[in-house]
């Protein structure tokens, strides 16, 4: 039986509260597997699997390190172990580790961490990952994903576990807004199209998929044609959708982690030999975190939909893309 | 039951002699890699793999296998040889060492040879993969046991540690690890570049039982083994004071071995004492 899927549909939670249930819920399914935590269990939400099955949880202490090599072992047994902590620390903490002992022998670990980005909050930059995307899209051969809500993650928990294969998941601690459709279909590679702009499309993941959707609408009422992609798997990244996207003159990247080495950065790699478009990078501008409320950080480093629109306005391409479509491309870079 | 099961000691010795020449070879062959480490290491690799382990060289992905860690990566020649010598290739391809294309690349590939566990080379992670294994064995009610050895310069990464509060934690006395005490490493002494000692009461108050032997004695070799396996509640390190580069004198506690091959001068010299044992 699968586990039930849906439950979150159209809710507004965050996206580790539907990692935590859908955690549960596969638990109850599938006795392979099993879940390592640092000691963070409350706040990553492994706790519900935890205390549902105290013989397959491993509270592995404040010992990150060890936590990602233990699953590796735990994997070379069948078992199929889901490592979660912080964002920073599983990725920063631990980046050897899950290179060497998890992704260079191909093990089937996940590592699913939360608390990624700055709506980390009050906890400030110490606790906030903005480099985590990167440190784990440059491994070779790792799987990584950003759910965009609650209903998304759910649909990312169930499908990961029928994957081989190392993946990352990054989620986060705030309340986030549905997003994704009912009939939406999650498969690892994929991107989800809302809809493809003339103008310019906005390429967003995570918490930023909503701040996008937001900002093309503000953006069509000043008679802008943006389109919204949600790009929730950014390695490896959809490259067909990227192509489509490419059709308008003007690509703009949104992501809650720095504007180096993720979701902009993959996205540029692509773009620049396959389909050269200028492309604005939204997101923490090579600086740390810093202490505030989720709402207010958003704001401060620029990423929310009004900023996005700010951005995109402020942006030497923009007057191009409108005044002159789809010509923008042949009059700016050599073909 | 696995395939080599001989507790006779002279066997054994014999085999440790027939093993220190296959890494020399590959290691001259190659003119590049890890000798010391591996000498030092030969006879407790020597017992696990001809006596200890419960292994199917013609099945390495037989799932009542024992498993073996070599957390100390760099002695990569040794665990080459030691799987050619029980049959899990063609001793061939030990030529191959650190040549592109090879399998058997300059530190252990899983993704690359069966008969390798987990991959290898950055120093600190095996223990923990080695408790991975071991707890998951446990879950599926596997009578199989896990070993995993790891060099005393090892014992400076702090993994280690969060390892061994882990297996103590989690009560996993289906694993074995075992320390090659040989005393140097890279730099120097390890009591001149960061000192270890004293390793026992590390251990022991970590929560482990210890057994501190002579790690050439092949008797005492296999009875550590045999002993470890009886004791309940609690992980088990045998403490192994050994000798690095263990078997030809011109390397034995040379520093300069840790990470030379030796010269084909050098092999020439190497084989005829190792000869000479076989006389002895």
């Amino acid at each position: 039986m699968e586990p039930r899927l849906k439950s979150f549909y159209g809710v507004e939670a965050a996206t580790r509260d539907a990692y935590g249930e859908t955690l549960y819920r596969i638990g109850l399914e599938n006795p392979d597997v099993v879940v390592l935590d640092a000691d963070l269990s409350s706040s990553t939400k492994t706790s519900k699997f935890a205390k549902a099955f105290p013989e397959r949880f491993f509270n592995m202490g404040v010992s990150e390190q060890d936590m990602m090599a233990t699953a590796a072992g735990l994997s070379l047994t069948g078992k199929i172990p889901i490592a979660s902590t912080f964002a920073i620390f599983a990725t920063g903490r631990a980046w050897e580790q899950i290179r060497q002992s998890i992704v260079y022998s191909h093990l089937n670990v996940k590592i699913v961490a939360t608390h990624g980005g700055i709506t980390v909050g009050e906890d400030g930059a110490s606790h906030q990952a903005i480099e985590d995307i990167a440190l784990m899209r440059v491994i070779p051969e790792m799987t990584v994903i950003v759910p965009a809500d609650a209903y998304e993650t759910e649909l990312v928990i169930s499908e990961i576990v029928k994957f081989n294969g190392p993946v990352y998941v990054r989620l986060g601690r705030a309340k986030v807004k549905p997003v994704m459709p009912e009939d939406y279909e999650f498969s690892i590679g994929k991107a989800y199209v809302f809809r493809l702009g003339r103008d310019l499309n906005i390429i967003a993941c995570g918490v930023m998929v909503k701040e996008a959707l937001d900002a093309a609408e503000i953006l069509r009422e000043r008679g802008i044609d943006a389109g919204v992609i949600n790009m929730s798997t950014i390695k490896p990244i959809d490259e067909d959708t990227l192509l489509k996207a490419a059709e308008a003159p003007f690509i703009v990247t949104a992501e809650e982690h720095s504007i180096i080495g993720g979701l902009g950065g993959a996205v540029s790699e692509f773009l620049s030999s396959a389909k050269p478009r200028p492309i604005l990078r939204i997101g923490v501008r090579d600086t740390f975190g810093t202490s505030g409320s989720s709402k207010e950080l958003m704001k401060y480093f620029g990423l929310t939909s009004e900023e996005i629109v700010r951005q995109i306005l402020e942006s030497p391409w923009i007057g191009l893309a409108t005044k002159g479509g789809k010509d923008i491309s042949t009059s700016l870079v050599a073909k | 039951m696995g395939v080599y099961t001989s507790r006779d000691i002279n066997y054994l010795k014999e085999q440790a002699r027939l093993l220190r020449i296959e890494i020399l070879k590959m290691l001259t062959e190659a003119g590049s890699g890890h000798t010391g480490g591996s000498l030092s290491s030969a006879d407790l690799v020597t017992a696990l793999y001809f006596y200890k382990l419960r292994h199917r060289p013609s099945d390495p992905f037989w799932p009542e296998r024992d498993r073996f860690i070599l957390s100390k990566g760099h002695a990569a020649p040794l665990l080459y040889a030691v799987l050619a010598m029980t049959g899990y290739f063609d001793k061939a391809l030990l030529k191959t060492l650190r040549k592109l294309g090879s399998p058997l690349q300059g530190h252990p590939s899983s993704r690359m040879l069966p008969g390798v566990e987990v991959s290898t080379g950055s120093l600190g992670q095996g223990l923990s993969v080695a408790n991975g294994i071991a707890l998951g064995l446990r879950l599926s009610n596997s009578p199989a046991r896990v070993y995993c050895l790891m060099g005393d310069g090892e014992l400076q990464e702090g993994q280690v540690w969060e390892a061994a509060m882990t297996a103590s934690h989690y009560k996993i006395d289906n694993l074995c690890a075992i320390i090659d005490l040989n005393g140097l490493q890279i730099d120097g002494p390890i009591s001149a570049v960061k000192n270890i000692e004293p390793v026992d009461k590390k251990w022991q108050a970590f929560g482990w039982n210890t057994i501190e032997i002579d790690g050439h004695n092949m008797s005492e070799i296999v009875d550590a083994l045999d002993r470890a396996e009886t004791l309940k509640g609690a992980p088990t390190v045998i403490l192994a004071r050994t000798v690095k580069g263990k078997g030809v004198s011109i390397f034995e506690g040379k520093v300069k071995y840790h990470g030379v091959a030796p010269t084909p001068e050098e092999l020439e010299i190497a084989l005829k004492e190792l000869s000479d044992g076989a006389k002895a």
